[in-house]
């Protein structure tokens, strides 16, 4: 009786209705929960990189006080308009995938092998009270080991001076690479220099920085048994803080003030 | 009478006949998700979760389900709710999911859950299905949980994220395992546990033990 054609059809189509009901409920209900989450996740990183962030006080309100500015990675120029995007929800790891709004890079010049750059950037100002220009927030990725690192390196205004560095992903090894997210390693790059008469110097080298050494204030040290991702975050400054990068965007903030 | 087979059914996944240590079952989310004791517990609560509650529907439709078809229908339950299960973690524990990452969906291919299905569901009442699905998410739970707590505690000198060993890289004494901080560490801990748990019970080291399990429950 169970195995008759019509019963099997009917059992499988009712299961698999009420199945579907559950999963699309669930999936549509919370749906709103889970992007403000992807959400915040995202924002807190970008706080934390800035050093402003409080874990009692709301997420969105503290985001107030960054401005995000698009970038236009050739001519250095920030503004807010750009085709009508959200600049809120502008995403550029997102953007950087689409054959439409990126770039590829030419192989010769992909240090960070990243293989494509989106056109137009996004980055994050915090000023003071004063509307002084305190801090400058600016996305990063480029391949370690195992993958791309993402992450966000905070510049002070003196637009030359690391203030803070935060991956929010990456799939380097637990223990050695993975300690990228350790805060004494974080903490290690606050103060540290990137251009040394407009050439970039900053490095993760191999082993402890010799405090002696006049190239000193731009080195930091490397992650024991983890060179190649040590290597692979050298690579990434050295691609987003060169003309490809925001060179250009530094250099027009520094001469316009 | 009755409250005596739900306490055998409810105690003997746990160390017994636990499906890790026993039916070698479940062993890559072993692998995968014991290197941070916090992970591990939302892992075991979900999987624990899904075992449950597909054991139950499951018994619910069992005498309906046509046995042609009832791999198909037991994987379709299962799959909904460990779908419902990961919907749940990404919007109120965002951050756990983030580190789970694929393995909360591959609890749908967790020989444990189908194989209570299978075995158990399908042919007792319901009540007493959830029980079994309980119990056996409990046993992977206690392995699991043992696992982790291992691993994090001489990996990174932490439990749940409170440092008790000071790492040297932080100032401290303790030089981790590094070890114990790669998946396959697992493997050797639960090795190590099988041996101990049929060093105890030695008829589980019979080789038709299995097989005599088996019938036992059938």
């Amino acid at each position: 009786m169970n195995d008759s054609i019509i019963k099997t059809l009917v059992v499988s189509f009712m299961v698999c209705l009420f199945c579907s009901l559950i999963v699309s409920y669930a999936a549509v209900s919370l749906r709103e929960t889970q992007n403000i989450n992807k959400l915040n996740d995202q924002r807190i990183k970008i706080l934390k990189t800035a050093s402003i962030y409080k874990a009692n006080i709301s997420i969105e309100e503290q985001f107030l006080k960054l401005t995000p500015k698009f970038v236009n990675f050739s001519s250095g120029e920030l503004f807010d308009e750009y085709e009508g995007f959200d600049i809120d929800m502008y995403d550029p790891v997102y953007f950087s995938k689409q054959p439409k709004y990126s770039t590829p890079i030419p192989s010769k010049e992909d240090i960070a092998v990243i293989k494509n750059k989106e056109n137009i950037g996004k980055i994050y100002l915090l000023k003071n009270q004063n509307n002084q220009l305190e801090k400058i927030i600016l996305p990063i990725r480029g391949y370690g080991l195992w993958g791309i690192l993402y992450g966000y390196i905070a510049i002070d205004s003196d637009l030359n001076t690391v203030r803070g560095l935060e991956f929010y992903a990456h799939k380097e090894t637990p223990g050695l690479g993975a300690e990228v997210d350790n805060p004494k390693w974080k903490a290690l790059w606050d103060g540290k220099k990137i251009y040394k008469d407009e050439q970039i110097q900053l490095k993760v080298i191999k082993g402890k920085v010799d405090p002696s050494n006049i190239l000193a204030e731009y080195q930091v040290d490397g992650l024991s048994g983890a060179t190649l991702t040590s290597r692979g975050v050298t690579n990434m400054i050295s691609f987003w803080f060169s003309d490809s990068g925001y060179k250009e965007t530094l250099m027009k903030l520094k001469y316009d003030g | 009478m009755m409250g005596k087979r739900y306490k055998q059914v409810f105690f003997r996944p746990l160390i017994e006949e636990n499906p890790i240590t026993l039916q070698i079952l479940g062993i890559c989310s072993a692998l995968a998700v014991t290197s941070n004791l916090s992970v591990t517990l939302i892992m075991c609560l979900a999987l624990t979760a899904v075992v449950s509650f597909s054991n139950l529907f499951i018994s619910i439709i069992r005498k309906h389900i046509p046995n042609s078809v009832r791999i198909i229908i037991q994987m379709t339950i299962i799959a909904s709710l460990v779908i419902v299960v990961d919907e749940l973690l990404k919007a109120y524990d965002y951050e756990t999911s983030k580190k789970l990452t694929v393995f909360v969906g591959l609890i749908i291919t967790n020989c444990i859950v189908m194989g209570r299905a299978e075995t158990f569901a399908m042919k007792e009442k319901p009540l007493i299905s959830f029980v079994d699905g309980l119990a056996n998410g409990l046993g992977y739970s206690l392995i699991l949980i043992t696992v982790a707590i291992v691993r994090e505690l001489f990996g990174y000198g932490t439990l749940m994220g409170y440092e008790l060993l000071p790492l040297i890289s932080n100032g401290g004494w303790y030089q981790p395992n590094n070890l114990l901080v790669l998946p396959p560490s697992s493997f050797i801990l639960i090795g190590l546990m099988i041996w101990a748990i049929r060093t105890y019970k030695k008829d589980q080291m019979v080789g038709d033990y299995l097989v005599r399990y088996q019938l036992k429950i059938i």
